[in-house]
This record gives C-alpha cells, sequence and structure tokens, in this order.
C-alpha cells in the first residue's frame, strides 16, 4: 500500500489497486476504538439498461435496491446473522449511482470484513427467497410513500426529467419488483459486482497491507468486462414539467424547487463544480445569506430551509426546500436573488465570510466515518480524490460562484414540487 | 475525564482528545419535567438563540459564526428521564487546521456566554418579535410531528401510557402551552431558570483544561445565582391491571403499531440485555422472527428506557396484520422469559451492547449527551462500569428481567375506511 500524506487535513490514507482492478484505501485513524468499511458498488437505481454478453438489456425499476436486500443470503444462511453475533452494526444502502455495503465494529474487524467482502462477491438466490422479499420490499415502498419528503423529492425529479432514469424511485414500484427473478439478480450480479467496478474504503486504527490482504485472498483474480450503460439521449435544460403538486397528511405546504443544471463529466472539474455549486447555495440560501435571514424574520421561512447540488450520470441539479405557508413566493424569491448576485455580483466581504465557514464545514465533515467513507468512495467512482478539497477549494473564486449563479439557477430551468396539506 | 462544581449549582466536565476535528462545548441547565414549564423551556432557548446583545440579529450572529470558521452555536432541547435539559451545544474546527496564531475557542465560550447570559433585548426584557416568531415556529415544529408516521406512533404511545405522568410531556411541551406563552411570562421565567437552574458545562477537545476553565470563568463571570433548582427524581410505575388500547386513523398506506410494557425489575443490567436481544440490535428476535421469518413488517424494534422502566416496541406493518403482529411481538418475549434462545443471539446482544459503549468516546456528541444524561439522573456510573455490568449477566437473570415485564399499551395508527 502507498501512503499519502494530507498535511493540511491532519490525515493518512493508504492506497492501491490491486491486479484485479479493485481501488483499496485505508484511512488511517489512531486512538479510535471503532473501525468501518465500505464495500461499494457503481450500480444504483438509474443503471436500469445495460449490455451484457452483447445484449442490451432492460431490467426492471428498483433492481438494484432489490439485489442489495438479497446479497446478504449466503448459502450457509445470512451474513447480518454473522455480523451480528460479533456485535457489528452493519447496513446498506442504494442511491442513484451507488449500491453500498458497510460494517462497524469495535472488536473482530478483519472477521468481519472477510464476511462483508464474502457475502458481497458471492450472490446466492432462490427462488422462494427472491419472491419473500416482495413482501418486505412492498412494505419499504409502502412506508416512504407515506414520506412526504421523498414524495417531494420524487415529483421533483418528474418535473426536471424527461426520459432520464433519474426520474425512476430507487426501490421502484410495487409493481415493477414483481418482474424480478433469480435470474435477473444474478445478471446484474454478474454485470456490475465485479473488483474493477467496485472499491473498498476502511476507516480506523487499522493495518492497511492486511485489509488489501483480505481482500486479494476472498475477492476473484479478474474482473469481467467493462459494462456499457445507457441513461438515454442526453436532455436539454428545458425542465419536462414546471409544477407538480400532491395531498398529503401533513401540518404545512412542503416544497422542492430544482435548477437543472449542466451535467459535469468526471475528474477533479467535478469536484471543482461541486464545491462551487455548495458556495452557491450558501451564498444564496444558507443561514447567513441575507435572504434567509430576511425571509426568517418576516415568518414566510423556518429553519427547514436548505438545499444542495447534486451531479448524477448525466444529470446535475441544485434543489432547495422546506416547510413554508407561501412556498411559490420562496421559490420565486430565490429565483430572483440567484439572478441579482449572479448579473450584480456578490459582496467581497460576505463571499469571504462564507469562505471561511464552508471550509470549517468541510473539515467538520472528517469527524464522521462514514461521511469520510462516502467522500471517497464517490471520488473513486468519478476520478478524483476527495481529500485533495482544499487545493481545488483555493482554486474557486467568486466570479466562479457568480457565473453559476447567473448560468445554472435561472427561472428557465426550473421547476417547483409541492406537498400541501389534505382537506 | 474530570469534574468539578464552578459555582454553586454549576458543573463542568473536562474532557481532553486530540483525535477530533472539531471541538464541542455544551451548557446544559436540567430541571425536573412540568407540563407547565416544558413548553416555556423549550422556546426560551429558541429566543435566545436569535441574538445577543452584542450581536443582536441572525444577521450579525452568524456573520460571527461564519467568521469563527464556520462555527456552530446552537440550542438543544432534551427529555432524560423525568427531566428536561435545555441549553446550545458549540463547536469550532481545532486550532491545528487555522492559520498560525488564530485561536477560536474564547471568542465561541464568549459568544456562548452572551447567549445565555446576556440575549438580546428591548427596555430590558426579551425581544418581542423573537418570541412571537420562534413561538410560531415551535408550534409549526410540534404540528409537523404528524409527518413522520414513525416518530408521532411513537410519541402517542408514550404519551398515552404516561398521561398523567411528568414521562408523559413531550420535550417540546404541548401546542397548546405554547401557544399561550407571553414575551413577559417567557421573560420572567427566564430570570428565575437563570438564577436558579442546574447548569451543566462540558468541553470536549484539544486545548488544555486551564484554558478552557478561564474561558468558561469570564463568560459565565454574570451568571446570577440564587440556587435551589435540581433536576428531580424519575418515578417507576406498574403497569395497570388491563393494558390499554388506542387506536388512531390517518390517511396512510403503512400502519405503525407500537407496544409499550412497564419493566418492573432492578436488575437494569439484565433489563438492558434482554431488550437488545428482544428489539434493540439488528439480528433481535422481533428482527428475525417478525420480519424475517413472518414477513409481517418492514421494521420492528424496541427501545428501553431505562431509568423510568419503560420498553417500547415500533413496527411498520400492513394493516390487515395487526393481530398477527401483536401476537408475534408477545411470543417473541415470551420465548425469553422461556429461556428460549440460541447462544449466538445472546453473544450478539451483549456484543452489540458493549460495542455500542465502547463507541461513545469516538464521538464528542455522544460522550456530551452520556455525561450530561448521568449527572442530571444523579449516577455516577462510568462507561467502564456499564460495560462491568453487561459481561456479568446471566441467562437466568435475562429469564427473570423477561418475567418482569409487564404490557401496558397497545397504539396503533391504521389508515381511513375504505383505503386499503
Amino acid at each position: 500500500m502507498t501512503a499519502i500524506e494530507y498535511p493540511r487535513l491532519g490525515e493518512k490514507v493508504f492506497r492501491r489497486r490491486l491486479d484485479n482492478g479493485l481501488e483499496v484505501a485505508v484511512v488511517s485513524k489512531p486512538h479510535y476504538a471503532k473501525s468501518y468499511a465500505m464495500f461499494a458498488v457503481r450500480y444504483g437505481g438509474m443503471d436500469l439498461r445495460f449490455q451484457l454478453d452483447g445484449i442490451w438489456r432492460d431490467t426492471p425499476a428498483g433492481i438494484a435496491h432489490y439485489l442489495e436486500h438479497k446479497m446478504f443470503d449466503t448459502e450457509e444462511g445470512n451474513a447480518l446473522q454473522e455480523l451480528a453475533k460479533n456485535g457489528a452494526v452493519d447496513n446498506a444502502f442504494t442511491s442513484n449511482s451507488v449500491t453500498a455495503y458497510y460494517v462497524q465494529c469495535t472488536e473482530k474487524f478483519y472477521e468481519n470484513l472477510r464476511i462483508l467482502l464474502r457475502f458481497v462477491s458471492v450472490p446466492y438466490f432462490t427462488q422462494e427467497s427472491v419472491e419473500k422479499e416482495q413482501g418486505i420490499i412492498a412494505q419499504e415502498i409502502r412506508m416512504v410513500e407515506d414520506d412526504p419528503d421523498w414524495q417531494v423529492y420524487r415529483n421533483l425529479m418528474t418535473c426536471l426529467y424527461a426520459g432520464s432514469p433519474v426520474r425512476v424511485p430507487v426501490a421502484g414500484t410495487v409493481e415493477s419488483i414483481r418482474r424480478i427473478t433469480p435470474q435477473t439478480l444474478y445478471d446484474c450480479h454478474k454485470a456490475f459486482y465485479t473488483p474493477a467496478n467496485m472499491t473498498l474504503v476502511c476507516v480506523g486504527d487499522l493495518d492497511p497491507e492486511r485489509v488489501a490482504a483480505e481482500a486479494e485472498a476472498i475477492l476473484p483474480r479478474q474482473s469481467g468486462p467493462d459494462v456499457l450503460r445507457d441513461y438515454g439521449q442526453e436532455e436539454g435544460r428545458e425542465p419536462a414539467e414546471r409544477e407538480a403538486r400532491m395531498g398529503m397528511e401533513v401540518s404545512m405546504p412542503l416544497f422542492l424547487a430544482g435548477y437543472k443544471c449542466s451535467p459535469q463529466a468526471g475528474g477533479e472539474p467535478l469536484l471543482r463544480q461541486s464545491i462551487i455549486g455548495d458556495m452557491a447555495c450558501d451564498v444564496l440560501f444558507g443561514e447567513s445569506s441575507p435572504l434567509y435571514t430576511r425571509l426568517y424574520q418576516e415568518g414566510v421561512i423556518n429553519s427547514s430551509l436548505g438545499g444542495n447540488f447534486d451531479m448524477l450520470p448525466g444529470a446535475s441539479y441544485l434543489y432547495v426546500g422546506g416547510e413554508t405557508k407561501e412556498p411559490r413566493r420562496v421559490f420565486e424569491e430565490i429565483t430572483a436573488q440567484a439572478k441579482r448576485l449572479g448579473e450584480g455580483g456578490i459582496s467581497e466581504e460576505f463571499y469571504q465570510q462564507v469562505r471561511r465557514a464552508s471550509y470549517g464545514g468541510m473539515i467538520r465533515s472528517l469527524n464522521s466515518f462514514e461521511n469520510i467513507a462516502i467522500s471517497l468512495v464517490d471520488g473513486r467512482f468519478r476520478g478524483y480524490d476527495a481529500y485533495r478539497f482544499p487545493e481545488v477549494f483555493e482554486t474557486v473564486t467568486k466570479a466562479d460562484v457568480e457565473a453559476f449563479l447567473r448560468e445554472e439557477v435561472t427561472a428557465g430551468h426550473a421547476a417547483i414540487s409541492l406537498v400541501e396539506p389534505l382537506g | 475525564m474530570t469534574r468539578q462544581m464552578l459555582m454553586e449549582n454549576v458543573y463542568f466536565t473536562y474532557i481532553p482528545s486530540e483525535k477530533f476535528k472539531t471541538s464541542l462545548l455544551s451548557a446544559q441547565l436540567a430541571v425536573p419535567l412540568r407540563r407547565e414549564t416544558a413548553a416555556q423551556n423549550a422556546l426560551l432557548v429558541n429566543v435566545l438563540s436569535r441574538g445577543t446583545a452584542r450581536c443582536p440579529d441572525m444577521a450579525s450572529l452568524n456573520r460571527e459564526l461564519d467568521m469563527l470558521y464556520g462555527a456552530h452555536l446552537g440550542p438543544a432541547v432534551r427529555k432524560r428521564g423525568e427531566n428536561q435539559v435545555v441549553g446550545f451545544t458549540a463547536t469550532c474546527i481545532d486550532d491545528r487546521f487555522l492559520p498560525p496564531g488564530e485561536q477560536l475557542l474564547e471568542k465561541l465560550t464568549g459568544l456562548l456566554g452572551d447567549m445565555l447570559c446576556d440575549p438580546a433585548a428591548e427596555g430590558g426584557r426579551l425581544v418581542e418579535a423573537y418570541v412571537d416568531s420562534e413561538r410560531a415556529n415551535l408550534a409549526d415544529l410540534i404540528r409537523s410531528d404528524v409527518n413522520d408516521k414513525r416518530s408521532y406512533a411513537n410519541r402517542r404511545l408514550v404519551e398515552a401510557m404516561c398521561a398523567g405522568e411528568p414521562f408523559g410531556v413531550s420535550r417540546m411541551g404541548s401546542l397548546e402551552d405554547v401557544e399561550c406563552i407571553t414575551r413577559d411570562g417567557l421573560d420572567s421565567h427566564y430570570h428565575t431558570l437563570l438564577a436558579q437552574g442546574r447548569l451543566e458545562l462540558f468541553y470536549c477537545g484539544s486545548a488544555p483544561e486551564g484554558r478552557v476553565l478561564e474561558a468558561l470563568s469570564a463568560a459565565f463571570a454574570r451568571l446570577p445565582r440564587q440556587g435551589g433548582l435540581e433536576p428531580g427524581p424519575t418515578v417507576c410505575r406498574p403497569a395497570p391491571e388491563a393494558v390499554r388500547v388506542v387506536d388512531e386513523e390517518m390517511d396512510v398506506t403503512q400502519g405503525k403499531l407500537c407496544v409499550g410494557y412497564r419493566t418492573m425489575s432492578s436488575d437494569e443490567y439484565a433489563t438492558m440485555l434482554m431488550e437488545t436481544m428482544f428489539g434493540g440490535f439488528s439480528s433481535s428476535k422481533l428482527f428475525l422472527n417478525v420480519r424475517e421469518k413472518l414477513s409481517l413488517c418492514y421494521y420492528a424494534s424496541s427501545a428501553y428506557q431505562r431509568q423510568k422502566g419503560l420498553l417500547t416496541v415500533s413496527s411498520g406493518i400492513a394493516f390487515e396484520n395487526y393481530s398477527r403482529a401483536l401476537e408475534a411481538i408477545e411470543a417473541q418475549l415470551e420465548a425469553i422469559r422461556q429461556g428460549e434462545w440460541e447462544e449466538w443471539e445472546l453473544q450478539g446482544a451483549r456484543s452489540s451492547l458493549l460495542s455500542g459503549l465502547r463507541s461513545i468516546e469516538d464521538s464528542a456528541w455522544a460522550l456530551e449527551d452520556f455525561v450530561i444524561s448521568k449527572a442530571v439522573a444523579g449516577s455516577s456510573e462510568t462507561i467502564s462500569e456499564l460495560m462491568e455490568g453487561i459481561e456479568a449477566v446471566t441467562g437466568e437473570r435475562i429469564q427473570e428481567a423477561a418475567k418482569a415485564v409487564r404490557p401496558d399499551t397497545v397504539y396503533f395508527l391504521k389508515g381511513k375506511e375504505g383505503r386499503a
């Protein structure tokens, strides 16, 4: 393993690319009792159409998430149970573009790591177990359908995008998951769960060589071919719809506005663009921004107002939302403020203030093992070193943020999703 | 770790640590949880966080925090046993990530002291506009609890189960109580609380104790002290003769079934382990049987309120599975009473509890919560004592603890008629 020091962050990372193509990173954290391992696949809810053995396949919505649930089954029983015996906390998540499995424990780390590597790399599905999972996932889908935050996001995506698979809910629908069979799960595993399309990040007071050796001993010697994926035609920046409304059991209206931004390729420019997008959010509607302060004092918004800049394969968007009795007014004010700041400029003093706070926030996020693992996984899958953020951060200028606001956060590229109280 | 009394009814806990990127400071007032004051206490910290005499509005306050490299300073409202803990937590990045010579601790401590002792004022009283706006926000927050059906159902269970007991009061107080708070009433409550409430101060970070003490002494020199209001005891009650059943209807697609029990055993370590095996870890009986084996629900887990002697079960189910799920939950508890478990279940539950305790020292926030909770409960129990206690629990003790568990209340949130 090669050690890389990041003196500005007080961090040290050991990295190596194994012969089978798997990238391994071990983040050294002396004096911590807990250790953490995340084993991630570049495969998520958006990866519905892909080529395997020379044939294009269309898979049912929700399959990546379904596969995540079923991976815990092993021929001997269930990996959850094996990990639980050791007092390990384990879980998994599927996002639009990533599936990740993780384990956190304070003892028997290498044993737990072996269990993790094994159950994620060796599929075992039966007709019976696949059918049984449908009941469990159908309940999970129903549960999120009762979640207003989930609905408001889902509806925003269908407003912003006409054809991109980002419109499709990661867990699929109760109907779509009925079409999943053991064979489709095996096919998806074969296509995506291959070392070169995965990464292993461990965080803790660990022996990096041993981590690499365990991965080498357990995982396949070779990777399968790189899989071609199809996210559909690249979309223009015009939203498919301008507004979506839905009634739910909520106490106050909830809104989420989205601005459809230019999609980004990978590499360090993507890290830079994500920093610019985050800074744009801070100056536009962050807690110390003039707009937030004014709307809060007028009683129009509460502390739930917030948002972020997201970048997915072929789809980038900035979103902002929260609870308010006047969602349309807040949306209009934010759009107008973006135009004002983009065209008229951000005050130098305010920009420096936000810049400081933003730097502190990035340092702060390194307290969390989970944040560390997720940011290194994202960096690996998109081709940049996430720990180089202080260097990249320094290259971002006020003019960059102004240009972003002017070009990306505009009325012409915006849509709003509303969840309103019933009755 | 050290703990000392700084002034009358003011204590300071110091934990040195170099491993975090940030320092954590906390100032918490701990008082008995009472319906008459819960809403006032919760509202008060939100009003105080709007501004200090020196930084009297959001813009100037947030500017100050941004300039301290994105320091955070915000209100916290907790319920610990039958006590309410309200105050502020503050964090800033460690000096080693700052340009040479910059120091944040003194400035942040000053701001924390100002927030508690020297708030923004008009005519010597709290600012009316802040009281009005935070009262509306708090009322909205309480109303919005219904948005998350899982936590809503859990709260409704505890309210029904502990109606008439202080524990039945929610940490934010009730909507009715929030709505009738006036500026003058809150201002007078503020002065009483500030002068009489127990104040717990906490620091975890890389600064030496002397430096933190000096900063705190300067920041809290103005704190008035007329002693007196200590956190109170938490009273455990037995379950009623007949189980209470509460149903509620709402326009939802998934039902929420919650069951509340009273744990009548004085063997708390055994009860902790029993509860973990029952529903408190990832391979608990509730998870493995009610979810995995019977597919009756998407989630099913339990929680143990040790001080109050409450064991609660929370699950999400299809409406038609109500009776089967309820039976299955009871059956898991009965299995433990009968000693029916595999060796690995106990081993897993024990390792999971111990691992959770060991990890507390890996988070300044977890340390703060542990220290404050213990202080409020008047307990000097340490993490290692807790771990030793858990290690020593035997199977028989677990069975005995399970036998002392009595059902109290069943709460069911179901869909409106006509909607499956």
